[in-house]
């Protein structure tokens, strides 16, 4: 058997970190598309989310640079990004994105919106908690109906604009991968859509997870109306999903270019458990079909709690999957097109599996804190439809 | 002996090597970088594969082991599977080739062999420049695609749009390196590192700025071309004699 | 009045940012190296660094300034177009300080192999034997001379 791959091309370039990058930035994305569908376009059955959705978005967003900086091979360099940017790099045109889409759009979304709570907070609480909600109130005191009409208007102007943001945030991912024309498996016009379609996936996924299992949790009941509609928007976005995925598939086998030999062998081999088995089946058909039936067949609500928790889950290993399979899938070949080579993944190391675990959970613990100190469960409505 | 010595005082040795231990920072001070246009010439049908070109580099560059700046592959081509060689590079080539290649040899007639060098094609319209996050690799002014290993950060972005394989990043320095083109040998009048150790004049170093550079003439009466020209990079490394079925 | 009192908060936001902005601004400027730009988006510094780096070939013209003699044997045998440090290696060390720095004399029965050893895909008009046959364990030099290696050839 005939191997050939460049003798640069031994070991590969991005690791399992760089697989999680994308993961994390998609649930930001995907969770707040989910916010905005209650604050932009009035589902209202989705409300008890909202807070929490936003709160999702930010913990991920924060921990998203740390799977970036650990893969550099100078960390302590990374600055450069911002004093000189290159003008024609996806990457480095991103991180204004990345920045852009935390301050302008997350980090004062939530201000806005937490301005009331956090003012009385500051007036009620006593020692280090003080201090830091009076920071986070910027010396501002005023909670009067007028300034708090005004936290609805502009907060509504900050969803509108945060959609396409959350679409360029996520968008780009798939576009730093989409223009390399040198690989032929993410060279794409469609991988920027197909990333946006399955970060809303995964982000509307786990924000629905989160809800149920912080409900669990605190003992609170689950409101069936949400979850249906959540439920509901999942199973339509991911058939388009997996049509826009169906689509690159069939592109690629039909007009069978000079890649196609080689990577046709590269999915029925080394991607075929990642990819058919993980990604295709049980991670996107599976939960497609569990949603299906949720939507066609009358079910009594224990049992469509149950499937949505199963499909939640199926689907976030799904979208994880597809990650791995665009990230370390368009490193396992040559570029020679003639052979490929293998991803050894440790344990231990910089770029290993456990830190991969670690950078997984860290968010679930900065939405811990997040949650505690802007606790996203006030049943009052805290804004009116503007 | 003493004829040696004493020429070496007198500096016969000397004013060869003036410009060589001039090596402060500065490069050879009659070096003017606009009237360079620096490319690589390499005629397959001379290539032997015998390696002196990746060793040279490896000991003028100190490329570290297991990595290349340069690198020879060779090829058997079927007749009937032209577009599917059987290619193999054992070590980049850097100590010759065996008799066979280690998957297998094919048989019969009706197939052909020949190696084929292979470098960074310090490409015009080069996509790992175009994806570099801050600007630690470049185009020079005299065509030449440099890494500046001070302000490298190791992304890899570069390594990934490569489509060549030229691009490596150093396991020490955790910076991104390829082929400079030595560079630091050409600034100072000197050919690079590889085309001086080639015994049969395969590679060769062009200035296409020069008018009396040979590869004018040798474009003139050769067909030429570049590795993966629909990539659009504006490869700057001709072949000659280059078969089809190279990847 | 009221209007600008109830968004006011949103002035101390804008100030924030503001602040944040002017804070980088300074810093870039002061941590952008100076040479950043000259040419384009890179430090044009670089280049000067990389050009500077130590060669560690001599060269063949450096060679023969000294070595003028074998240059004669050699231009006018097989191996005109094989430059020095090709089979003797990188020199610069040697040329720098012939006195103390000799180089090793290669081993024939280990270099002339690298390009003459048989191989099949190695161009036709190439001079190529099976050592093991044609030379039956002596070093090539034993009938050869490396600087003129054609025998029959001054």
């Amino acid at each position: 058997m005939h191997n050939f791959i460049y003798p640069n091309e031994n070991e590969l370039q991005w690791s399992i970190l760089i697989v999680l990058y994308p993961f994390l930035t998609g649930l930001v994305a995907g969770a707040f598309i989910l916010a905005s569908l209650e604050r932009v376009f009035r589902v209202e059955a989705v409300k008890p989310t909202y807070r929490l959705a936003l709160l999702t978005a930010l913990s991920f967003l924060l921990v998203a640079p740390l799977p970036l900086q650990l893969h550099l091979g100078h960390p302590e360099r990374s600055l450069e990004m911002y004093l000189t940017p290159h003008r024609s790099s996806a990457m480095a045109m991103f991180g204004f994105v990345y920045l852009w889409y935390l301050m302008v759009v997350l980090v004062l979304e939530i201000w806005l919106d937490y301005r009331r709570d956090i003012v009385i907070f500051a007036r009620t609480s006593k020692g280090f908690l003080r201090i830091v909600y009076k920071l986070m109130t910027l010396g501002s005191d005023n909670i009067s109906e007028g300034s708090l009409r005004v936290d609805d208007r502009v907060g509504y102007i900050i969803t509108i604009i945060g959609i396409p943001s959350a679409f360029f945030l996520h968008g780009y991912v798939g576009f730093i991968f989409g223009s390399v024309k040198a690989n032929p498996w993410w060279s794409s016009p469609l991988m920027p859509v197909v990333f946006i379609f399955s970060a809303m996936v995964s982000g509307i996924a786990a924000v629905m997870l989160l809800y149920m299992g912080l409900a669990k949790l605190r003992k609170e009941p689950i409101g069936i109306d949400c979850v249906d509609a959540i439920a509901k928007y999942l199973f339509y976005i991911f058939i388009i999903d997996f049509s826009l995925e169906m689509l690159d598939l069939i592109h690629r086998i039909y007009e069978a270019d000079e890649s196609f030999r080689s990577l046709d062998f590269m999915v029925h081999n080394s991607l075929w458990i990642p990819h058919v088995i993980i990604q295709l089946l049980i991670g996107t058909l599976t939960p497609i079909a569990i949603l299906g039936v949720t939507q066609i067949v009358p079910l009594a609500v224990n049992i469509r709690k149950r499937l949505y928790a199963i499909a939640g889950c199926l689907t976030m290993v799904g979208i994880f999957a597809m990650r791995w399979n665009v990230v370390i899938g368009g490193q396992l070949f040559s570029k020679s097109l003639l052979g490929y080579t293998t991803y050894n993944l440790h344990l231990g190391s910089r770029e290993g599996l456990g830190t991969a675990i670690v950078l997984t959970i860290l968010p679930l613990g900065i939405l811990f804190v997040l949650a505690k100190l802007l606790p996203p469960w006030t049943s009052e409505a805290h804004h009116d439809t503007a | 002996m003493n004829r040696r010595f004493f020429i070496t005082l007198t500096g016969a040795a000397a004013i060869a090597w003036e410009h060589v231990l001039a090596g402060a920072p500065e490069s050879s001070p009659n070096y003017k970088i606009a009237d360079h246009w620096w490319a690589m010439l390499i005629d397959v049908d001379k290539c032997i594969g015998c390696g002196n070109c990746v060793r040279a580099c490896a000991a003028e560059n100190n490329v570290p082991e297991g990595f290349f700046r340069t690198w020879i592959e060779r090829y058997q081509v079927d007749d009937e599977h032209m577009m599917e060689p059987i290619v193999d590079s054992p070590d980049g080539g850097k100590h010759g080739f065996p008799a066979h290649p280690a998957g297998g040899s094919l048989t019969g007639a009706n197939f052909k062999e020949f190696f084929v060098p292979k470098l960074c094609n310090h490409c015009v319209d080069s996509p790992c420049t175009q994806v570099c996050p801050v600007g630690a690799t470049f185009t020079t002014p005299d065509g030449v695609v440099l890494v500046d290993e001070k302000y490298c950060l190791g992304c890899r972005y570069c390594v990934q749009a490569c489509p060549y394989g030229c691009r490596f990043i150093h396991p020490e320095k955790n910076v991104a390196q390829k082929c400079t083109l030595c560079y630091h040998r050409i600034t100072k009048g000197l050919t690079t590192a590889c085309c001086e150790a080639c015994p049969t004049g395969s590679r060769q170093l062009a200035d296409l700025r020069n008018p009396k550079d040979p590869i004018h003439d040798f474009m003139k009466k050769h067909s030429v071309q570049v590795l993966k020209p629909q990539m659009a990079t504006g490869a700057k490394a001709f072949y000659a004699n280059l078969d089809g079925s190279v990847r | 009045m009221n209007r600008f009192k109830d968004s006011e908060h949103l002035i101390r936001v804008a100030a924030v940012f503001l602040v944040g902005v002017t804070l980088f601004l300074c810093f870039r400027a002061w941590f952008v190296p100076k040479s950043f730009g000259q040419y384009g988006h890179y430090r044009a510094d670089s280049i000067t660094e990389i050009a500077a780096l130590p060669v560690v070939h001599a060269g063949h013209e450096t060679c023969e300034a000294c070595h003028a003699d074998v240059l004669e044997v050699k231009k006018a045998g097989k191996h005109a177009g094989v430059n020095c440090e090709a089979c003797h290696g990188p020199q610069a060390k040697h040329a720098e300080d012939p006195g103390s720095v000799k180089p090793v004399l290669p081993d024939t029965s280990v270099l002339c192999a690298r390009c003459h050893e048989a191989n099949s895909a190695k161009p036709k008009w190439f001079p190529a034997v099976v050592t093991g046959e044609h030379s039956q364990g002596l070093p090539c030099n034993t009938c050869h001379t490396p600087h003129s290696p054609h025998i029959g050839d001054k």
